[in-house]
């Protein structure tokens, strides 16, 4: 069973508002000069902020803020957000691979931002809803 | 310079203890656009069964952001945090963390491996409450590039 889709927008205001939650600063997602000195192409998102997202998609999906009981993800590609208002966006869809007897729903997350996989190995499991 | 691999299976002592609050909850809440009451109303969290607004299942990363911190910081472990990039990142709840928790995080070095001219290390981080109850344990993986 397919999940429906689910479309973030992520703009660099996004950005530094995650970065204050999350008291992550590293300057490369909020300082072009300093990302490019590094190799990127320019501010690339908080890979914990892109997972946040996700596991957005996945509490929504679950129908309860306190469903999951597993997640995890590899970061793949790095999500890069221009200094425009439109930002990018980060595109997740899940399938269903299990639903086990003792109540738990394990799902298959794709997360693609521009047609490019962001995360691979995206796994959760939620309480199966009631 | 390469990770020691000697680390591996290290436990480092016990973080002093994160004290989660409930406007701490809602801020990071409302920088993900999680909006369900359970985040932000305490008494939607209530009729969920928590005593205080619960925690989006990420929130315990910016829990473990100090231990982590501590073993990169390690210079004789040897990561150079400017070549550092995010691998992989797991978390296994026993339950969600909520407003009104004191958590304490024990880190161990899981594994370290070399390839391809990059390093790669493991930690886990068991987040408890000051109490010793277990709340969920999360995994990351740093990628060390390699030079160029």
């Amino acid at each position: 069973m397919e999940l429906p889709a689910r479309t973030f927008r992520v703009t660099r205001a996004d950005l530094v508002r995650y970065a204050g939650a999350s008291g992550d600063f590293n300057p490369i997602h909020w300082s072009d000069r300093i990302a490019t000195k590094v190799g990127l192409p320019g501010v690339i998102a908080h890979g914990m902020f892109t997972m946040a997202l996700v596991g957005r998609a996945v509490t929504e999906w679950a129908g309860a803020p306190d469903a999951v009981v597993d997640y995890g993800v590899r970061f793949t590609r790095p999500v890069v957000v221009p200094d425009d208002d439109q930002g990018t966006e980060i595109e997740v869809t899940a399938v269903v691979r299990e639903v086990t007897e003792d109540g738990l729903t394990r799902l298959d997350i794709t997360a693609t931002c521009g047609g490019e996989k962001v995360l691979s190995q995206a796994r959760a499991t939620v309480r199966t809803a009631r | 310079m390469s990770l020691d691999p000697s680390y591996v299976g290290r436990t480092y002592p016990p973080t002093a203890p994160y004290q989660v609050g409930r406007e701490k909850i809602r801020e990071f809440a409302t920088a993900i656009g999680a909006t369900d009451p359970a985040h932000h109303d305490p008494e939607a969290a209530r009729a969920l069964g928590h005593p205080d607004v619960v925690a989006p299942p990420t929130f315990p990363f910016v829990v473990t952001m100090a231990a982590t911190q501590k073993i990169v910081e390690d210079p004789a472990l040897g990561v150079d945090y400017s070549r550092v990039v995010h691998g992989d990142q797991r978390f296994a709840y026993t339950r969600p963390v909520v407003a009104g928790d004191e958590l304490v995080c024990v880190s161990t070095i899981e594994d370290i491996t070399t390839r391809g001219g990059h390093g790669f290390l493991t930690t886990r981080t068991d987040i408890t409450t000051a109490a010793g109850e277990p709340v969920v344990a999360v995994w990351s993986k740093l990628v060390v590039r390699g030079e160029a």
